[in-house]
């Protein structure tokens, strides 16, 4: 009997159930896809070193996981409550009949089993769709081949899915027979005569505080932005923040007075078909909303700028690697090996062959080691030197005191690395990047690292002279010029001093071979198969270098591309997560409101129908009044959001570059507008369902 | 004189086939132009669903309903409504006020929905307010007013847009006879000075002894029909009562 009664009720109200139902599905879905990366058929395809920072990403995931599940549990919790709320006569009808609270409580329970179950299958469903699709958009961020598409499900993910919104539903259950048990019959069968005293704030107050507010506001943006250099420590962020928090629910507690007020002056428009009564709802409401309106705005700000500011920091990232890569292959050996040297702070001793081989250059190295040499191009071998009278700490000159005051950390006693004019400018013909002239005497000065530019830039500015092998030199400009040597993933140069060819360096002043080429190949697989020669521990190289205790470092275009992408996408994968479900979660709270508003307000609808509004002008004014609750706070977002990606911007910096933020702002705006929009025509929708007259 | 309000033979029927009920059995009648007529019988004696017809807010199953000349149970969806907006006032038991709106906007509601120019929208209002005596509550919200001032607040709605019939349903039933009293002055006001054609449906003696005419509705069909004519209200309110007595009223089922 009750089975009966409680699954006629789901029928009967699947309409109402209708944004809950969308909440739990979208819950599900996103939660399955995000937990089931790992086993997703890009992920089989990836690359050892990628399949590290998978792991890496996982584990963030499944304690991000947590997080979301927290979330949802309290929306669903949020949004139960509204439901039931709405039911509140019906139950009383039940309480009349003789029904206790207790079946009343069994009804509930058996919903709330009916439609989590159904939702749990359909989300499954949907999720399980979706993932295959963002198994293509991880592939494209791992460029992982994906010539063979097959269909996956994850079982693991599936079943922490289930679990997790188990638990959840669980969390509802009580939370319902706690409400069903504070019930009294009386105020169950009143509920919908309950008499809402129209609270109207005073106009002058709230024009004061909408002001007060602004200015505020304005005063935190200020900080965060013009003024975000003083924010030198985390906890200077603080009072910016909270002062934005504040500033933001006084808004909305101030602004519908004060829109009000301001309307009421323009007459035309205040006395134009509805509008008066869409500014008198909206007035209304918005006091009750104050909390939900703030809450709702800061969300979307969150997930605003968390995700425009990481797909920026993914662009850039991605578009340096490219400007920091442009050969296949670095390597480098240590030349003039003493006897003793020092290796990962351990002494160690040197073989003989080792002291011979790092005589000679790293091509013939190679080539010793059996290495057919044609499978590199564009070789470019040089030496880089230093001098025993050319430290950091030299370098900076007159300036060294007040740095080093400045900067106690930095090791002042590192011998700075010299290279000869003519072999860095062939280097940057390979790289394709600015190549220098020099004059006798003269030395520039290659940095790209941006907190060592600022301090070496002090040194050049006083015009220090320099002593190379016993030769002055002073600097042909007087800050630092970009250009590098080794590749990596970011800008990460922190000196190269370049001297003209006729300084006096000596055969024992080499400190480095270093030697710059590209794959003899053509296509991605060929270039491949070379990879493994210079990076693989199986390759014949390796071993041969290996047995005789030869060291070669390196970097290779391929590894550099792995790491450096895994990271962006942990970064953009997290954050679309995170904003996602903060969005769902902000657009369920502001639809569910707006729907409970609409069955509140049906009366009022119908005394408009009365006194002869049509059913346009009806749809019109509430499609005004649900697009500005939804459009209030997504407004107030969008300019937190302007401030607070520049910010993150500054503390990033280097990161995320500026340039990057369009693209990625609007690739924001789209989500926001397919799930916001989504809410928002459910919700226009289903009230324009709720106010339809009955006949 | 001219006819507002003709009410040819109209039939409403509720249910199906096995299972039928009249509730308005060829009632046909007219209304002329400043007319004040009451509607009366008990309840169930078909007469909301006689306002109903009339108001638009209900279709008739057969005959023709036509005001100002114009035959309202042909006109569908917006004309319809346009029809209700322009050619009709209403006052209703519940006063049916906007709770988030001010009396003033109330009011004004009715002429902005009209898109009347906002400058003669503050300068009608504050002339009905004043010929209501409801100029000093136009700032108040409904909930802050008594129920008589409410009702006056609908009368001055249903009356700003000069329509050519105000339809008044039970006005005074959630009245106290005081402010009965006073709201039916103000009719009265609006009938003989503004010249508005009244058509009030009641089932209280008193309220109706107001109009000038009533009709007596029992079981879908008019039963009776009395004129006050030169009668002082007293005399008319005396003959409603033996009407009423003759119909059974409200008695009609205590044995």
């Amino acid at each position: 009997m009750l089975f009966k009664l409680s699954f006629n009720n789901m029928k009967k109200s699947i309409k109402d159930y209708s944004i809950y139902f969308l909440t739990l599905v979208l819950g599900v879905a996103i939660f399955y896809m995000f937990n089931s990366i790992d086993s997703q058929q890009a992920m089989l395809q990836v690359s050892q070193s990628q399949r590290e920072i998978i792991k890496l990403m996982i584990t963030m995931l499944g304690y991000i996981s947590i997080f979301v599940a927290f979330v949802l549990g309290l929306l669903i919790v949020y949004a139960n409550n509204f439901l039931i709320n709405r039911r509140k006569k019906e139950f009383g009808i039940y309480m009349t009949l003789g029904m206790g609270k207790r079946q009343i409580s069994k009804i509930i329970i058996m919903e709330t089993i009916f439609i989590g179950i159904i939702s749990l299958i359909v989300g499954l469903v949907v999720g399980i769709f979706a993932s295959q699709f963002m198994s293509i958009l991880v592939a494209k961020m791992f460029e992982a081949d994906m010539s063979s598409f097959q269909f996956v499900f994850s079982k693991e993910a599936c079943i922490k899915t289930c679990i997790y919104f188990a638990v959840m539903y669980v969390a509802v259950m009580f939370f319902n027979t706690f409400t069903v048990s504070r019930y009294k019959l009386i105020n169950l069968l009143n509920a919908e005569k309950k008499n809402e005293k129209i609270k109207m704030k005073n106009p002058f107050l709230c024009i004061l505080v909408f002001l007060g507010a602004s200015t505020m506001l304005g005063y935190a943006y200020w900080k965060v932005t013009a003024d975000a250099s003083s924010i030198t420590t985390a906890d200077k962020i603080l009072p910016p923040i909270l002062m934005g928090v504040a500033s933001t629910i006084l808004i909305f507690w101030s602004l519908s007075g004060f829109i009000i007020h301001v309307v009421q002056r323009m007459k035309n428009t205040y006395y134009n078909g509805t509008n008066m009564f869409v500014l008198r709802q909206i007035n209304n409401k918005i006091n009750t909303m104050v909390a939900s309106m703030s809450i709702i705005c800061l969300m979307l700000f969150m997930t605003i700028s968390v995700l425009s500011s990481s797909l920026a920091l993914r662009n850039t990232m991605q578009r340096e690697l490219v400007e920091m890569t442009p050969v296949d292959l670095n390597l480098y050996k240590t030349a003039n090996l003493p006897e003793t040297y020092m290796k990962y702070n351990v002494k160690k001793k040197s073989t003989r062959e080792q002291r011979e081989d790092s005589k000679i250059p790293i091509t013939q190295t190679l080539k010793n080691n059996g290495l057919d040499i044609n499978v590199l191009k564009d070789i470019i071998e040089i030496s880089t030197y230093t001098s025993d009278d050319l430290t950091l700490g030299k370098f900076f000159g007159s300036k060294y005191e007040e740095i080093k005051q400045e900067y106690p950390m930095l090791n002042y006693d590192i011998a700075e690395e010299i290279i000869k004019i003519s072999d860095y400018n062939k280097i940057a013909k390979l790289y394709g990047i600015e190549e220098y002239t020099l004059n006798d005497n003269e030395y520039i000065l290659l940095c790209d690292f941006k907190s060592q530019i600022e301090i070496r830039n002090r040194a050049l500015e006083s015009g220090n002279i320099l002593t190379i092998a016993n030769k002055k030199y002073k600097s042909k400009y007087n800050e630092c010029k970009d250009g590098f040597v080794v590749m990596s993933t970011s800008h990460t140069n922190t000196g190269i001093i370049l001297v003209p060819d006729n300084c006096p360096l000596t055969e024992e002043m080499k400190e480095r071979h270093f030697l710059a080429a590209n794959y003899n190949a053509n296509t991605e697989e060929e270039k491949e198969k070379i990879e493994v020669i210079f990076s693989s521990g199986d390759s014949g190289l390796i071993q041969s270098l290996d047995s005789k205790g030869i060291e070669i470092d390196g970097m290779t275009k391929i590894s550099i591309m792995e790491s450096s992408v895994g990271i962006a996408t942990i970064v953009t994968f997290i954050a679309i997560y995170l904003g996602v479900i903060f969005l769902i979660a902000s657009s369920a709270i502001l639809a569910l409101k707006q729907l409970t508003d609409a069955s509140d307000n049906k009366q009022r609808y119908t005394i408009l129908r009365k006194i002869g509004c049509d059913e346009k002008m009806i749809n019109k004014s509430l499609f005004r009044q649900i697009g500005i609750f939804f459009g209030i706070p997504l407004v107030l977002a969008i300019i937190h959001s302007i401030f607070g990606i520049q910010f993150a911007i500054t503390i990033m910096s280097g990161l995320a570059s500026k340039e990057d933020l369009l693209p990625s702002a609007i690739a924001t705006v789209i989500i926001i507008g397919i799930i916001y929009g989504a809410y928002f025509i459910a919700t226009y929708l289903g009230s324009k369902n709720i106010i339809k007259e009955e006949r | 004189m001219e006819k507002v309000l003709e009410v040819k033979n109209i039939e409403k029927y509720y249910g199906n086939k096995s299972n039928l009920t009249k509730a308005i059995n060829n009632i046909s009648f007219n209304v002329v132009k400043g007319e004040f007529v009451g509607i009366m019988g008990a309840s169930g004696s078909g007469k909301s669903t006689l306002l109903n017809v009339i108001s638009t807010i209900d279709r008739v199953t057969a005959g023709h309903i036509i005001v100002n000349g114009e035959d309202i149970t042909k006109l569908k969806g917006n004309k319809l409504n346009k029809f209700r907006r322009e050619e009709l006032g209403f006052i209703f038991q519940d006063f049916n006020l906007l709770d988030t709106l001010t009396a003033f906007e109330n009011i004004a509601l009715a002429l902005t929905i009209q898109k009347v120019n906002s400058k003669e929208i503050e300068k009608r209002v504050y002339d009905i307010a004043n010929k209501l005596g409801i100029k000093e509550i136009l700032k108040k919200y409904p909930y802050q007013v008594s129920g008589g001032q409410k009702q006056r607040i609908a009368s001055a709605r249903a009356i700003i847009t000069n329509p050519k019939l105000v339809l008044a349903d039970e006005p005074t039933g959630a009245l106290d006879s005081k402010s009965a009293r006073q709201l039916l002055e103000n009719f009265e006001f609006l009938n003989k000075n503004m010249n508005a054609t009244i058509l009030m449906v009641t089932h209280d003696a008193f309220t109706a002894s107001y109009a000038n005419r009533i009709l007596f509705i029992k079981d879908g069909k008019i039963f009776n029909e009395i004129i006050k004519g030169n009668d002082t209200r007293k005399q008319f309110f005396e003959k409603i009562i033996e009407v009423q007595t003759l119909l059974g009223g409200d008695l009609n089922n205590v044995i």
